[in-house]
């Protein structure tokens, strides 16, 4: 490969870069750009023609000029040197430890752009992750090597959740090698402070690696942070034996910058602006998760997506849904109702539940349980909305102990504290108290031996 | 040879080529990537590439192999696991490990494996385009026919029988043109139709043992159904339902841009399950193509046509093939991407213009029809596409021209399953333009009232819509009982009948007959709880027989035991109504039996 540096800039527009008189630019390759005052940035092929080129340039394009700017096409895609020592470190969205700490050296340069697992070398998730989190371990339980989003909205408690998750989250019954990565993108350096502090005080930090790009931080930089990381948890995993939990924070701050290269490349929008290819580009990112056939390792992703005006039906909320195995969605109205986590089960769901779950892994009433629940939830807040508009009194008897038994779902079941660990028994227990309440007959999800062992009329009363 | 002169994404184009036709398959750049001419214009043709383009340079080379995207079409294909042009992702693992790499070259078929092959035809029989000559006994419940292909005919003048390759000949037929041996594999361009004799008006249902289909929204063999609904309502687990139950000879399953571990989930479960009908495991009659999201979005086009040639191809056995396709949304959209890199003028939503004729010519390729050849084989494709639109709204427009041309819709919805009302098809705006021509099967093999206590059915359903509307305003405590009793009818219907879980062992598949029989418990009650509040009877004594709990599991009760368990809940039920009112008379049950 030529290492001819060009001056060819003939246009700047957006974080792009025209280059003329290019013959040898690979599709997708790292560009090395030198600006005139010395300072040197990367960016990637986006176009590539004989003669011309385009490069999306990773940073701010202040201080970039047409005659002087020198651009130095490298002959590889993107690549990070992976290295168990990134264990315990800190980099920056880039890759580059911000830490103070040595670059990583390694002869493993994995491309990070991944390749799709081949779907017949997968394994099926199917151990049952105890987060501690009722709403989450009963309701929509999380397994290994699942992707599991959390639909937020701008000032909900998922930073909160999301540290309760990773500082209780187990697989009952082993102890194994694990490792947290964290990809930041747009955070507040007080949000990335919070993790890192959590970390710290759980003694977590050992095992985590960080890449952050804070909000202050080349929005360009974030295309890139969220590959950095899954290709450091894919070398754990999959390399190193370990069980990867990759939680990824805010993917709308993604999405955004995949929408500025967009319309930078005078793309034909889609929804709202966003690339017509955001769903496949998406699914780049959230498929690197899983097991694979005689591998010990396993990566779970938890991305966090804060949805613009709390709308599920938002382009990056719907296209996340699209490909993820199910999302734990979070409720302003629950969290101004002071429920903590406040996390609205019923358009929440795991997919990949049934996998997990039943005789040997947590109860064989479980499926049941949580089937019931959901059901009688649904009621419960559709006689609410309904006794809002005809009053409590029109309700019929049956109506008023179902309104009662949403209400008790939320208080008793739902909110715990953010230091509050309950075991999936625990979970349980809580689940046939409230059900007892209900008359025997409306249980129609539970196998009738489980009611027999489990219903207890007598006892759901008190309160 | 040609030269790269532009790459975009998953478009490269190329200059230098005059004898590119379009659709011919090239191999492109020096690790000869799998690509497909999709437009000749001037000097310049326009490929698109089946592999990730990373690292692809201008100047590198692009050959033409001068044949477009086929398929091999003979014995091994049932059980295989494809990627969306036909490689075995099996091979592909063994090659390159468990991350998909570029540039592996892997055939469809084993060409080492010997099949046994036995004749049927005889030398010196006259044979045509269609015809069986042989068979093989693919998988235990697959008989592969081997096949007389496109544009021969004459007389048989060698036949063998033992175990052969699927390269050897195996039989020769000498014609007008001369003699030719042929093989027991034939290959067919995925992008044309193959051709039958004649197309059949499809007259009998694809028993999909899903109530809610079965029942009130059927899909004839050899229609085409689609199943739009918003992420997470249900789409994949109905059509890997339809893939374990559905009465057909074989299923081609096309995972295209949906999960990896949704192909795995089929993978390990199908080897386990067995035909309810003849019980051998439901992996023999599968065939999975799997492009996932994150393989190539080229190749993600190509799939659907892959899996409908392989459809086709047994259809022309003499088989009834169900397709599916999860998501027909992602196909469009890989449809659009290679749409804007070839910089064409966008449509509605970017979707270019011809969108709605490529779909229309994807579902018109099933069809219930009598098959080329003399023994006049009737066999059938049925496709059942699922449509993913964006925020569930389906007004777009994948999913309106997909609704113009497929004649069952089976529409999800995003509260139902919030709820857990599975499967989540609405029962008011779903709908099966099927119904008039499936009446006299119904009638014939079901009962003469099905298609009564169907309708009537659906009336108490959308009298229950309208009551609610009321209740909304005034409370349900002020309906009166008859009302009231509606609305308990309307329930029993939704929570006993349409409700049914994937997931537990029994109520995963009904048959027919115990759907007519659960039908046939409920509105019998419902006839009765009238007759009981007319006649006085507070609707509350009604709501706490014993029976209702009986029916609310009737569900559970396995098809051997259907037939006496709920012929006998029906007495016991007419029984405990005699007994709430020995003065109802005896004669007003008469009307329901
Ligand atoms: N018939 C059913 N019985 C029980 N559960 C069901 C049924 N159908 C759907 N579900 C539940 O709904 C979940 C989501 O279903 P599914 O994955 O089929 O949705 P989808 O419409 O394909 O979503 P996407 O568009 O995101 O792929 C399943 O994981 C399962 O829990
Ligand atoms: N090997 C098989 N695997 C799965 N299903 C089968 C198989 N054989 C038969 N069936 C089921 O039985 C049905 C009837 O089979 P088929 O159409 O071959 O019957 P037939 O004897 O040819 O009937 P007719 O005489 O009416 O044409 C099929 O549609 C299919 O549902
Ligand atoms: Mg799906
Ligand atoms: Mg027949």
């Amino acid at each position: 490969m030529s290492e001819i540096e060009y001056t060819s800039v003939t246009r700047v527009a957006g974080p792009l870069l025209f280059l003329e008189g290019v013959n040898d630019a690979g599709y997708n390759d790292l560009v090395e750009i030198t600006l005139p005052n010395g300072e040197t940035k990367n960016g990637q092929v986006l176009d590539t023609s004989a003669g011309l080129a385009v490069v999306q340039i990773f940073g701010t394009t202040t201080g970039l000029d047409l005659p002087n700017t020198r651009v130095k096409f490298k002959g590889e895609t993107v690549k990070l040197p992976v290295s168990d020592a990134m264990l315990g470190r800190i980099f920056n969205g880039l890759g580059v430890p911000r830490d103070g700490g040595p670059r990583i050296v390694s002869s493993e340069r994995p491309d990070i752009s991944g390749g799709a697992i081949n779907p017949y070398s997968r394994a099926e998730p199917s151990e049952f992750i105890q987060s501690g989190i009722s709403s989450i371990d009963l309701m929509n339980t999380l397994v290994r090597g699942q992707k599991l989003p959390i639909f937020s909205g701008a000032g909900l408690p998922h930073n909160d959740l999301v540290a309760q998750i990773a500082r209780q989250a187990k697989v009952l019954g082993k102890e194994e090698s694990f490792a947290v990565v964290f990809g930041a993108m747009g955070l507040t350096s007080e949000e990335a402070n919070f993790f890192i502090k959590d970390f710290e005080n759980t003694g977590a930090l050992e095992r985590a690696v960080l890449f952050l790009n804070l909000a202050d931080e080349p929005s360009m930089e974030r295309i890139i942070t969220p590959r950095m990381a899954l290709t450091t948890a894919e070398y754990l995993a999959f390399s190193q034996d370990m069980h990867v939990l990759v939680i990824l924070s805010d993917m709308t701050n993604y999405c955004e910058s995949l929408r500025e290269v967009s319309s930078a490349r005078e793309e034909v929008p889609g929804r709202r602006g966003y690339p017509g290819y955001m769903y496949t580009d998406l699914s780049s990112i959230y498929e690197r998760a899983g097991r694979i056939k005689g591998k010990k390792g396993s990566i779970t992703q938890i991305p966090i997506l804060s949805m613009p005006g709390d709308d599920i039906t938002h382009p990056i909320a719907d296209l996340t849904g699209y490909i993820t195995e199910g999302q734990v969605v979070m409720s302003r109205d629950l969290h101004r109702r002071g429920v903590y986590p406040p996390i609205d089960v019923l358009p929440s769901l795991s997919r990949l539940m049934n996998q997990g779950i039943g005789k040997g892994r947590t109860r064989d009433d479980h499926r049941g349980v949580a089937d019931q629940l959901y059901a009688a939830y649904a009621q419960g807040k559709d006689l609410r909305s309904l006794s809002a508009i005809v009053g409590e009194a029109a309700l019929t008897e049956t109506d008023r102990v179902y309104l009662k038994l949403a209400d008790k779902f939320e208080k008793e079941f739902v909110s715990q504290g953010k230091y509050e660990d309950r075991t999936i028994e625990d979970d349980l227990r809580i689940g046939w108290r409230l059900l007892s309440a209900l008359p025997q007959g409306d249980l129609k999800r539970v196998k009738k031996d489980f009611i027999d062992m489990y219903y207890k009329p007598q006892a759901a009363s008190p309160s | 040879m040609g030269i790269i002169v532009k790459i975009s994404g998953p478009v490269v184009e190329a200059e230098q080529m005059r004898d590119a036709k379009m659709y011919d398959v090239v191999r492109v750049g020096e690790e000869g990537l799998i690509g497909e001419v999709i437009r000749l214009a001037g000097k310049r043709v326009a490929i698109q590439v089946y592999e990730d383009t990373a690292g692809i340079k201008p100047g590198e080379k692009v050959e033409n192999t001068g044949a477009p995207l086929s398929a091999e079409l003979g014995p091994g294909l049932a059980t295989s696991i494809f990627d969306g042009i036909q490689r075995p992702l099996p091979v592909i693992k063994d090659r390159v490990g468990d991350i998909i790499k570029r540039g592996v070259f892997a055939e469809a078929l084993d060409k080492k494996k010997k099949w046994k092959f036995v004749p049927s035809v005889k030398r010196g029989e006259k044979v045509e385009t269609g015809d069986v000559v042989g068979t093989v006994q693919e998988t235990a419940s697959t008989l592969h026919k081997v096949l007389v292909p496109s544009g021969v005919s004459g007389e048989i003048s060698e036949i063998s029988d033992g175990s052969f390759t699927v390269e050897e000949p195996v039989f020769a037929v000498k014609g007008a043109g001369g003699t030719k041996r042929l093989p027991m594999m034939q290959r067919w361009e995925v992008r044309r139709p193959r051709p039958y004799a004649q197309k059949l008006q499809p007259n009998r249902p694809l028993v999909t043992g899903q109530r809610v289909i079965d029942a009130f929204f059927p899909v004839a063999r050899g229609g085409s159904a689609c199943i739009p609904g918003p992420f997470g309502s249900g789409k994949t687990v109905t059509q890997q339902q339809l893939a374990k139950w559905a009465d057909a000879d074989v299923v081609v399953y096309v995972g295209c841009g949906e999960r990896g571990n949704e192909m795995t989930e089929v993978l390990t479960t199908f080897p386990e399950l067995e035909d309810p009908r003849n019980k051998r495991p439901l992996m023999d009659r599968t065939i999975l193509i799997a492009n996932t999201s994150n393989m190539p979005v080229a190749a993600r086009e190509a799939s659907i046509y892959t899996g409908i040639t392989i459809a086709e191809y047994y259809r022309d056995m003499g088989y009834a093939v169900a397709l599916m396709a999860d998501s027909t949304s992602r196909w469009a959209e890989a449809l659009r991407e290679i749409s804007g890199r070839l910089e064409e003028m966008p449509g509605e939503e970017g979707y270019p213009a011809y969108l709605g004729r490529r779909l229309a010519e994807f579902y018109e390729r099933a069809g219930s029809v009598v098959t080329l050849g003399k023994g006049k084989k009737e066999g059938s494709v049925s496709v059942i596409g699922a449509v993913s639109p964006p925020g569930g709204d389906i007004s777009e427009p994948v999913s309106q021209n997909t609704l113009r041309v497929t004649r069952a819709f089976w529409g999800l919805d995003a509260s139902l399953a919030s709820r857990r009302h599975f499967p989540s098809i609405n029962w008011l705006t779903s709908y099966s333009l099927y119904k008039d021509v499936l009446a006299d099967w119904y009638s014939a093999n079901v009962s003469a009232d099905f298609m009564e206590m169907q309708s009537k059915s659906m009336l108490i359903l959308q009298q229950e819509a309208e009551l609610q509307e009321i209740v909304q305003l005034v409370g349900p405590d002020a309906l009166p009982e008859r009302e009231r009793a509606v609305l308990d009818a309307a329930r029993m219907i939704r929570e006993d009948f349409l409700q049914q879980s994937a997931y537990h062992e029994v109520d995963t598949f009904t048959s027919m007959k115990k759907d007519r029989m659960m039908l046939k418990v409920i509105l019998t009650f419902h006839d009765l709880e009238l007759k009981a509040v007319e006649s006085g009877i507070p609707l509350s004594k009604v709501l706490s027989l014993d029976v209702r709990g009986r029916i609310g599991r009737m569900k559970e009760i396995p098809e051997d035991a259907a037939q006496a368990d709920i012929t006998k809940l029906l007495d016991d039920t007419e029984a405990s109504f005699k007994s709430l009112a020995p003065e109802m008379q005896a004669g007003a049950t008469e009307g329901a039996r």
